[in-house]
């Protein structure tokens, strides 16, 4: 964890300096012309800084403490959101918000992984890590939608689903697997944005879209970095070479048709400049839904047949 | 809770009335025995203005509460046949004929037709001080009607529950009623319309195992005592006592079960919004 924190500080060192010279001369009148000149140079360090980013750093930025999560979002894209609860079996698995969204006057239901911010919430919401009760809440309001002709929209952010015992005791595998299996037959347009994380068979489980999107600097992975690293390098410390290896940012991915396009990010991250980061995936998702709009329900299952039937490389 | 374990439906209705507003210019809450002034009860749909406790209320009061001005009652005029010609200590007879005489001329379940802040709809309001609101061939009868009706007006079906359980008076028949109900909410849920269950203090039994658990929303009242076996009967089976909270509504959300815990002078305004988020958009 040093390790990555470590990285992530490398990084946005420069800049961070830069923004405290910035902010040490806001306030003073006297001195608009060094701001200017000073603000133009912090947006040239920006970009320069942002161009040459490792997908290593991509990865510490998807997972940066101040990334804006799924409840975030929400409250900037979603005029209005009621949270409906439990998976009429087992539980309500906080590690998933669910519930009926409003954008722009249009009822749809939302449906995303939520890490948690402060210390409370990150344990009341399992750092983000679903379990099976979780995913099958997302299922059951997922048929909910599909019975009111609502749309899906699936907010993933996740380093996984839970391990644990309980987990596997109810079905881990089970429920993943049955939500692969229903979002392929559901009815109504899917549209799953990876907005941070998107953490291997966890993630998957929401995101069997009819257009997947990521965040400009969201990864999406059949596992972390550092778990490749241990498993094939025998060798925690190459995670920065196993994450170029996996190819798992938008850019490649976008490459490789695994999703179907990027969200821009504000210069810095989505961390810099959270309503310009929700502005710009509520201007994706409406896009998204307007361009389904007008398939029937057997031309949106057979073209997100085709999409995922496509998907992987044979020599 | 006591009311829950006595066999006998009359020591039922009987201790059951305890948790509605008392009579008198003041009134000690159940939850926080705070002195209330009544008419500040009635400002606040019955809620404990100190601590948020619900006091049940009754059906006139509840449909007051969630429809809008207008709105028609259906099939009032259904009466229980008393298939078994059942009695126990007393005749089964003579309890409807006792209840009747009192003006509860509608057994156990209340059907009304009008609409919800503009939405049209069809609702059930069942009633507790009808032997504790328990389900006999009448109350799944009209339900299964209301069902019907909105199915034929295309609209959202609501009922509102509150039960004892099943009605032993009229034995398996009261049973079928849960099979009977929930076949028309089956076909409410093919045509594609919203049924909301609404469960309130206390909703048990065979009541709590169909209509009131099949909900596309099932919403329940804060602290509302729902389950299918009572406390003090699992009590007596496992031999434990059970934890603060089982079995309260948010109990059930936290277990899954109940979808979202609405306070009372939120219900309306909840529902309305959840039915705009379902129906298509009419046109005007
Ligand atoms: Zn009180």
């Amino acid at each position: 964890m040093s390790n990555d924190t470590q990285d992530l500080a490398e990084l946005e060192k420069p800049i961070l300096e830069l923004e405290a010279q910035l902010r040490a001369l806001d306030m003073d009148p006297a001195k608009v012309k060094e701001r200017e000149k000073l603000a133009r140079k912090l947006e040239k360090l920006r970009s320069e800084v942002f161009a040459n980013i490792t997908d290593w750093q991509r990865t510490q930025l998807a997972r940066h403490p101040k990334r804006p999560y799924t409840l975030d979002y929400l409250e900037r894209i979603c005029e209005r959101f009621e949270e409906i609860h439990g998976d009429r079996h087992f539980g309500d698995d906080a590690a998933i918000v669910a519930g009926l969204g409003w954008i722009d006057g249009n009822p749809l239901m939302v449906i995303g992984q939520e890490k948690g911010r402060d210390t409370k919430q990150k344990i009341l919401r399992n750092f983000g890590m679903p379990k099976p009760e979780g995913y099958r809440k997302a299922l059951r309001l997922m048929k909910l939608a599909e019975k009111f002709k609502r749309p899906v929209l699936c907010l993933i952010d996740t380093m996984g689903a839970y391990p644990g015992i309980e987990a596997e005791e109810r079905g881990q595998a089970e429920a993943i697997a049955r939500n692969l299996l229903e979002m392929a037959k559901l009815r109504v347009p899917i549209v799953a944005v990876v907005i941070g994380e998107g953490g291997s068979g966890g993630a998957l489980a929401l995101g069997v879209a009819d257009r997947v999107l990521m965040l400009e600097y969201a990864v999406y992975s059949v596992i972390s970095p550092e778990g490749c690293a241990s498993i094939l390098w025998k060798d925690a410390s190459m995670a920065p070479k196993a994450a170029e290896a996996l190819k798992l940012t938008a850019p490649n991915l976008k490459a490789l048709g695994v999703i179907d396009g990027i969200v821009p990010e504000p210069l810095g991250g989505a961390h810099a400049n959270w309503d310009l980061a929700a502005q710009n995936l509520k201007d994706a998702v409406v896009n998204a839904f307007s361009e389904l709009a007008d398939l029937s329900a057997e031309e949106l299952l057979e073209s997100r047949y085709q999409k995922f039937a496509a998907m992987g490389s044979v020599g | 809770m006591s009311w829950f374990i006595k066999k006998r439906q009359q020591k039922i209705a009987v201790e059951a009335k305890t948790v509605r507003v008392p009579e008198g210019l003041w009134v000690k809450c159940e939850a926080c025995r705070e002195l209330i002034y009544r008419a500040e009860l009635a400002n606040t749909h019955n809620v404990c203005p100190k601590c948020g406790y619900h006091f049940r209320i009754g059906v006139d009061e509840r449909l007051e509460n969630l429809m809008d001005d207008g709105y028609e009652t259906l099939f009032s005029e259904l009466q229980s046949a008393d298939p078994l010609n059942f009695v126990a200590s007393k005749a089964y007879k003579d309890q409807l004929k006792r209840l009747k005489d009192e003006g509860q001329d509608q057994d156990a379940v209340v059907i009304v037709e009008g609409t919800l802040s503009g939405h049209p709809v069809v609702m059930g309001v069942m009633n507790f001080d009808f032997l504790a609101a328990s389900m006999g061939s009448v109350v799944g009868e009209k339900l299964k009607l209301g069902a019907e009706r909105a199915l034929a007006k295309k609209c959202a079906y609501i009922i509102v529950s509150c039960s004892g359980g099943a009605r032993m008076q009229e034995g398996t028949l009261s049973l079928m009623q849960m099979a009977k109900v929930s076949a028309a909410l089956a076909k409410l849920d093919m045509a594609g319309l919203p049924y909301f269950s609404i469960l309130t203090d206390p909703t048990t039994g065979g009541v709590s195992a169909s209509y009131a658990m099949l909900g596309d929303l099932n919403i329940a009242e804060p602290k509302a005592l729902i389950g299918f076996a009572g406390p003090r009967v699992i009590e007596q089976t496992i031999k434990q006592s059970l934890p603060e909270g089982f079995q309260r509504s948010e109990f059930l959300q936290a277990h899954g079960m109940v979808d979202r815990v609405v306070p009372r002078d939120k219900l309306k305004d909840w529902v309305a919004a959840c039915l705009a988020w379902m129906l298509p958009v009419r046109e005007a």
